[in-house]
Parts: structure tokens; C-alpha cells; sequence
């Protein structure tokens, strides 16, 4: 039987090939290990101080990025609502189509484009009556209208605490707290329903009246 | 509460349903997949010579005191590209040029390239394109000695347009309301609920019968009529919730007065008591004036522009038309404010420039006066007539317009014509001395009759007349909508055929004859004389038919046979099979010939064949004369719309 004794004093005078691969072994598993730990630790440091690391590795690229974000920042300043990029899609039709409608019942565009230092104030009053009436036809027909304040201008109106801010604008001596106490200088208007009419596919919104040419 | 349901039998009902069935072949098909009590809506239409307007009713859910009919907001195309949505569809058809309009311009909601374009555009396209033009159709539809399925209209078209029918142009008003209301209703398809169709009660049964002829044509075979001062009534009732038995009494004869935008219509309705309940029966209908509040508003523009004129002024074509509105709008201002005595009328110029050019006057409230209620509503005596010149010139070109624009005068023609209209109700007693039959109450109905000058004088002059006779004095029923009654009524008339309320008895509003050859021995140079012989009495009621098996008559088969045919408004008391051998003008109008060819089916041409007539009442509200074999009963229909080659 074969028996294994242990010297401690006997060192080996050739390498054999197990010898190699065993200390390969070693080195390879303990430089996983140190490469383990380091990470762990450079991900904790990032965690803790983002910026720190971010001085101690001083890309260029980060640098343009903050320059981008601090335009945008500036953008938002300039036009706070998120709605812009809503109403781009939306406004030119609509402000279209009230122009186009404007100008069939009450030649409003050919009112506004006309130079009126020429006429006398009789001949401009005639032509403000056809604006007048057609402007008046328009507007009923497309929107209903109704004041923001059913009292009577001039009368004196209480505002409750929390009123409604957008639809009632205070002026002149705002002090003190709500309610306030105050005059009614205008009602206001808003409007409460409206019909503009629908558009098909190839209409040209931007023809707010066409040429005419009688044949 | 003791409403008068009992009158319609439930027998009678069972009838309708049947009789629309049989009617409508298809209908038995869209039976099997929608059971036909799946019908939700009473719609009712009305087809007005200006303006269609639609209402319709869910029948599911109702009872007598919470009817209310809603008006539908029709989707229409105002201008090229536009759509919107209007309670009225004016009644325009507007037949573009290839090139005028852009690809998509025209597309609706329900169809990208509709075949005509109706409504707003149409008006507003045609004001400056005359030529293009469809208005009135309905006006041509009982315009006698026209083919009303020939493309003759607009009349004053070059030949290069292709011209539609007035047919053609009813059958497209139609449409545009059925898909309208198909694309607001996908669930509930038109064909399949109670559609009741209005026309004018003076209209003959030639244009009844084109009505529904368009109706089907549409898919609308269930379709039936409705006379529009009946649906006037009808709304009044409904608008009252039940009140109408305390504004009005047994007794009473209430005239109806339906002034619209081209045509003048009169009916009288009697009140009378049955079995402890009031019961309405329209005893009497005017004839059919084409005059109404276009050409108020015309004569106004007329007026204004002889104004021009004197100082100077041409005015072109398209300044008329623009005065035209604006006379409108003036005069309706006028008429509402008491204390604005003229108004000033504009008429912009046409180029961009908006100042310069621009023509400037007024309407004065003299002028209003004077032309609209001296011109149309004169105080005139109770025994005036309309003035009626010759005729000069073509008519079949154009319309045969009331020449007489005096309302009243018509009005009092109409009363006194009717006198023995209520003789045989007992209910009814008119005094000895009485010139004209005296009506106790008014309903108006119209756009015209919205102005309460124009009401007021309409309402003085007839109590001035009753006033001379020592009558009491006719009340106004008041809580009508002027514009949108007729179509309301309509709507409240599909839930009255359901058994429901107070129906209005009614039947034809003439008696008719046919013309033969009286058996005297010719005389050289001289016309046989012409007999009249009654086919169908006044008042035959829907549902019922009538025969004459005494009258034979030989026909060859497969040869045209016409007949003359005469209506009469006043001959009340002649019975099916009466022969009229004298008559005054006055009496009896003669409508258009009627003919009827018998098929060469399972016969030899040339065969004589004995046959009589038999007129019938459909249950759609249209006559049907049929000719019947003696010999085996086979039966042939007598087409009414021959007018072609006269």
C-alpha cells in the first residue's frame, strides 16, 4: 500500500506539468478576485459622488452635453406651456378658417388690407356696416358667446377666496387678502360652444378667399 | 284621460303594416334579420320648395305629454371644402362644371365624391352661376303639361350642361337626408323606421305619386305622406302637451294658413264631436300658389332698385341678387324692431376693395309697408278676386307663378269657393247670409308669418270680413314654430299612426273624374261633348277603394288609351259612378291626361277588352286607378305621369 509522507523540508527540483497548471490556476483566480473587488468598489465611490468621479475622469464629451441641456433649459423659459408643439398642429387651421369665414360674410380681410386714410369718414362708415353685419353673422353662427360676469358694469362685486384667476384679472390696488371687494370694469366674454365648420382632405385652408373670375 | 285613441281601429293598424310589406318586397328580407317592430324613430321630412328639414322622434319611450320631436342638424357642404352642420337643407342642386371645383373639395362625411351637389353649396355656388342652377323642383312636380322625369331643369341652362329632372333633383334632396341621417344613425337605418314624408295638400296625385315614386327610389318604400298644414296642425297639438282640447271647441273650422318660401297653401280643418270626443277633419284644401316670401323679398330689391335708378344708378345682375339679401335681412329687422324706421342697405362692391365702390341706400319702413303688407296682404273686400291677366308667352318654360301677388285676395277666393264645405257636418252651422265660409280660428305656418306685421294685417283683414257678416271674430292658435312645425308634425303623425293622440281625418282633397265621350250623334264641326265621370269622391280615406262596374269600357290591347282627368276641390257630394254633363271652370280643374295601356300578356293585340275602373286610397296617402277586366279581373294600372309628348 502506498503511503504519502509529508516533508516539509524537501523542495522539488523539476516542475511537472500539474505543478504549472495548478499555479496558473492560482494566479488566474486571484486576479478575477482583485478585479471583483476593485469594481465593487468604483461603483460604490460612483454612487456616492457622482460628480467626483466625473471630475477625476474628465471626458470632453460630458461638457457639450451639459452646454445642450442648459439651451433647452433656456428654450423652456422662453415659452413655459407644454402646449406649443399641440397647438403648432392645430392653430393654422383654425385661424385659417376664421379668417376665411371673416372675409366671406364681412370682407373682413379686404377691410383691414385697405389703405382707409383716403376716404372721407361717411364713405368708410358704409363699408363698416357690411364688416359690421357680416362680422356679427359670423360670429353667432360659428360661436356662442357669454359674459364671464352676468353683473352690471360699474357695480360694485365681491371675489371670493380662490376665484377663478384666468377668468377674472384684478387690477389697481391689489392688496390684502381674498375676498376682494372691487368694481367691475368689464364683464368679459368667453365662449361656451363652437361650431366651425369641418374641413374635407384637399381643402387649402390657406386660400381665405379665392380669385374670382367671371366668365 | 280620454284621449282619442279609440278612433284608430287596432284592425287598421295591422292593415298598415301589412299593406307596406306587400309593397315592398324587400322589405320581407330585412324583416327576417331586424324584426320589424325594431323600428325606434318617427321621422318626419319635410320636403319644402326652399328648405328640407328633418325631425324624428324615438318611439320607444314615450308618452302623450313627453313627445318632443328633435330636428336633426343636417351635415351639408356650405363652400367648397367646408361641412357643416344646419337644421335646414336648402333645396338646391347645383351642377358644377369639371373644372370648378377641386378633387376633394366636395367629399361629405359619408361620401368622398357625392353624385349632386345639394344644400348651402349649391345656393351659394348658384347665386353667382344662375345658369347651373336647380331650384324650385318641387314646384315642377305638379306643373301641369311637364314630364317631370325629363332633364329640363335649370330652364334657362345652355345645352352643354347636362340638365337633371325635377325628379332627379327630389330623389337627390332625399338622399343627402337619408345618408345624413344614416351617418349620424349607423344603428338604426332610415328604411327601416316610420318615415313620414310631407307635401303640399294641393298637390295632384301625379306629384303625390312622384314623391313616393323618389322616396323609393331612395330606399325609403315605407315612406308615406303627410299634407303639410295637416303636419302643421299636428305640431301644434304636440306642442301643447295635451292642452289643445281647451284652444279649441266643437264647432270650430280652423284655417290654416302656410305661407313658405315659393308657395302659398290653405286648408280648413273642422272640429266636430264624436262619442263625447273632438274630432278634426280637414274638409277643404286651396289650390297651389307659387307665391311667397322669395318673391317678397324680390319685390323689396325691385323697389330699391327703381330708387337707384332715379338717382342715377345701374345696377348689374349681381348687385340685384346682393340687394336681394340684403332686403332680407332688412326687412326682417324692421319687422321685429318697432322703433328702427329705416335701415341701410349696402351692396359691397365685388373687387378686393372694399370702400371704394361700395352702393349705398336705405329701406324705409314706409317702403316695407307699402310693398310687403299693401303689395302682399292689401285690406281688400271679401268678395275681391285675384286678377288673373292672359297669359302671354310660353309657360311650359317657366312656372306658372301666382299672378295675382295679393295673399288676401287669393285668401278670400278660397274662403268663398269653400262655403259648402262644411254643409254635411252637423257640428257646423254656418249663418244664411253667409258669403264665404267663416273660420273661427288661424294657424300660420311659414317663415313669412314670423313677422308679426305681416301676421297682424293677415288676421285684420279676415276679422274684417267676419266683422261685415256679423261673425265672431277668428282667434290666432299661437306656440307654433313657423319654420320647423311642418317637419315636427311629420314626426308627432309616425307616433299618431301608432294609435296614439288625435289623428286628423282627412282622405283626398278632391273628388276626380275622368272625361268621356258623351253617346249623342256627331255633329260636323263640332268636338264630341264631354262627360265627366266621378271615379273617386271627396274624402276617400286611406286604405280603401272604389269600383264602377257599370262603366265599361272597351280597350285594345297593347294600344295607349288616354283619358282626360279633372279635379275638383268644391263638388263634395258626387258619388263614384256620377256623370257630370255641365260644369263651370270654376268647378273642376283638369289635371293632366291619365293613360293606361294594357299588356299583350297571355292575349292577342288588337283584342277589345271590356274593362271598368276602380280607384283606390293607398295607405302611403297616394290615389291608384287601376282598370279591370270584366271578363277574367286581371288588372292594369293607370299611369298618372304622361306628361311626356303632350
Amino acid at each position: 500500500m502506498n503511503t504519502y509522507a509529508i516533508d516539509l523540508s524537501l523542495k522539488p527540483t523539476t516542475f511537472d506539468l500539474w505543478h504549472v497548471c495548478l499555479a496558473g490556476t492560482v494566479a488566474l483566480l486571484s486576479l478575477i478576485l482583485i478585479v471583483l473587488l476593485l469594481s465593487v468598489v468604483i461603483s460604490r465611490i460612483r454612487c456616492k459622488k457622482k460628480s467626483t468621479i466625473q471630475q477625476t475622469a474628465p471626458t470632453p464629451e460630458p461638457v457639450v452635453k451639459i452646454v445642450e441641456k442648459i439651451v433647452e433649459v433656456e428654450k423652456l423659459v422662453h415659452a413655459p406651456a407644454p402646449e406649443p408643439v399641440v397647438l403648432k398642429e392645430a392653430t393654422p387651421d383654425a385661424a385659417l378658417q376664421l379668417l376665411g369665414l371673416l372675409q366671406k360674410e364681412a370682407r373682413f380681410i379686404d377691410f383691414i388690407k385697405e389703405d382707409i386714410a383716403a376716404f372721407s369718414d361717411a364713405d368708410i362708415g358704409v363699408a363698416v356696416r357690411v364688416v359690421h353685419e357680416g362680422c356679427n353673422k359670423a360670429i353667432n353662427e360659428h360661436f356662442t358667446l357669454a359674459a364671464v360676469r352676468n353683473e352690471q358694469e360699474g357695480s360694485k362685486i365681491t371675489l371670493p377666496q380662490g376665484f377663478d384667476a384666468a377668468a377674472v384679472r384684478l387690477t389697481g390696488n391689489i392688496v390684502g387678502a381674498a375676498p376682494f371687494t372691487g368694481t367691475l370694469v368689464h364683464k368679459g366674454w368667453q365662449v361656451t360652444g363652437i361650431r366651425l365648420p369641418k374641413l374635407t382632405a384637399g381643402h387649402n385652408a390657406a386660400i381665405v378667399a379665392p380669385a374670382e373670375v367671371e366668365l | 284621460m280620454s284621449d282619442l285613441s279609440d278612433q284608430i281601429q287596432p284592425e287598421k293598424v295591422t292593415e298598415n303594416a301589412a299593406v307596406m310589406e306587400a309593397e315592398n318586397p324587400t322589405d320581407q328580407r330585412i324583416t327576417a334579420e331586424y324584426p320589424r317592430n325594431g323600428t325606434r324613430f318617427s321621422v318626419g321630412i319635410d320636403l319644402g320648395t326652399t328648405h328640407c328639414v328633418l325631425s324624428y322622434a324615438d318611439l320607444d319611450n314615450i308618452d302623450d305629454e313627453a313627445f318632443s320631436p328633435q330636428v336633426m342638424a343636417i351635415p351639408q357642404l356650405t363652400s367648397p371644402g367646408s361641412v357643416e352642420e344646419k337644421q335646414q337643407l336648402p333645396s338646391f342642386l347645383y351642377l358644377a362644371h369639371e373644372a370648378e371645383l377641386t378633387e376633394d373639395s366636395t367629399s361629405l362625411p359619408w361620401a368622398a365624391k357625392p353624385d349632386y351637389l345639394v344644400g348651402e353649396i349649391a345656393r351659394n355656388l348658384g347665386s353667382k352661376t344662375p345658369i347651373r342652377l336647380v331650384s324650385s323642383a318641387k314646384s315642377w312636380l305638379c306643373h301641369a303639361g311637364v314630364d317631370c322625369k325629363a332633364p329640363i331643369l335649370p330652364a334657362e341652362a345652355p345645352d352643354e350642361v347636362k340638365r337633371v329632372s325635377p325628379f332627379l333633383a327630389t330623389t337627390a334632396y332625399l338622399q343627402h337626408l337619408r345618408d345624413a341621417w344614416q351617418s349620424l344613425h349607423p344603428q338604426a337605418p332610415l328604411d327601416q323606421q316610420d318615415v313620414v314624408i310631407t307635401v303640399p295638400a294641393s298637390f295632384d296625385p301625379a306629384a303625390r305619386e312622384l314623391t313616393v315614386e323618389a322616396a323609393r327610389a331612395v330606399g325609403l318604400g315605407q315612406a308615406i305622406l303627410l299634407e303639410e298644414p295637416q303636419a302643421a296642425l299636428y305640431s301644434w297639438i304636440e306642442k301643447s302637451h295635451g292642452d289643445w282640447r281647451k284652444h279649441a271647441e266643437v264647432g270650430d273650422i280652423i284655417l290654416v294658413i302656410d305661407i313658405g318660401g315659393g308657395t302659398t297653401d290653405l286648408s280648413l280643418i273642422a272640429v266636430t264631436e264624436k262619442d263625447g270626443n273632438l274630432e278634426l277633419t280637414r274638409v277643404a284644401v286651396g289650390d297651389h300658389i307659387l307665391l311667397g316670401g322669395d318673391n317678397m323679398d324680390l319685390a323689396l330689391a325691385y323697389t330699391v332698385k327703381a330708387k337707384l335708378e332715379n338717382d342715377g344708378k345701374r345696377l348689374e345682375p349681381w348687385q340685384i341678387q346682393a340687394l336681394t339679401h340684403s332686403c332680407r335681412d332688412a326687412k326682417e329687422k324692421i319687422f321685429n324692431n318697432f322703433e328702427v324706421d329705416n335701415i341701410p342697405l349696402v351692396v359691397a362692391s365685388r373687387g378686393s376693395s372694399l370702400i371704394a365702390g361700395t352702393l349705398r341706400t336705405e329701406l324705409t319702413r314706409e317702403e316695407v309697408n307699402r310693398v310687403l303688407v299693401e303689395g302682399f296682404l292689401p285690406q281688400v273686400a271679401v268678395g275681391d278676386r285675384p286678377v288673373s291677366g292672359p297669359r302671354t308667352g310660353l309657360r311650359t318654360a317657366g312656372l306658372p307663378y301666382a299672378q295675382d301677388a295679393a295673399i288676401t285676395r287669393h285668401l278670400a277666393a278660397f274662403l268663398a269657393k269653400q262655403q259648402g264645405a262644411t254643409d254635411e257636418l252637423k257640428d257646423i252651422n254656418l249663418p244664411e247670409h253667409a258669403s264665404f265660409l267663416h273660420p273661427t280660428a288661424v294657424l300660420f305656418n311659414g317663415g313669412v308669418l314670423k313677422a308679426g306685421v305681416l301676421a297682424e294685417r293677415l288676421m285684420d283683414v279676415l276679422n274684417s270680413w267676419l266683422r261685415a257678416e256679423q261673425a265672431p271674430e277668428a282667434r290666432l292658435l299661437t306656440g307654433a314654430d313657423l319654420d320647423l312645425a311642418v317637419a315636427r308634425g311629420a314626426a308627432y303623425y309616425g307616433y299618431v299612426r301608432k294609435g296614439k293622440g288625435v289623428r286628423i281625418k282627412g282622405g283626398t282633397a278632391a273628388s276626380y273624374y275622368v272625361g268621356i265621350e258623351s253617346a249623342m250623334p256627331a255633329v260636323p264641326g263640332m268636338t264630341p261633348e264631354i262627360q265627366a265621370l266621378c271615379i273617386a269622391p271627396f274624402g276617400m280615406e286611406e286604405g280603401t277603394q272604389q269600383e264602377l262596374p257599370d262603366d265599361e269600357f272597351g280597350l285594345v290591347i297593347g294600344e295607349p288609351v288616354r283619358f282626360r282627368f279633372f279635379a275638383s276641390h268644391t263638388r263634395r257630394e258626387d258619388k263614384v259612378g256620377a256623370r257630370l254633363d255641365y260644369w263651370t271652370d270654376e268647378e273642376l280643374d283638369e289635371l293632366d291626361e291619365i293613360e293606361i295601356t294594357l299588356s299583350e300578356e297571355g292575349r292577342r293585340p288588337g283584342e277589345v277588352v271590356p274593362v271598368h275602373l276602380c280607384a283606390a286610397v293607398t295607405e302611403v296617402g297616394t290615389l291608384e286607378l287601376q282598370a279591370v277586366s270584366q271578363k277574367d279581373h286581371g288588372r292594369w294600372k293607370i299611369e298618372f305621369d304622361v306628361r311626356a309628348g303632350n
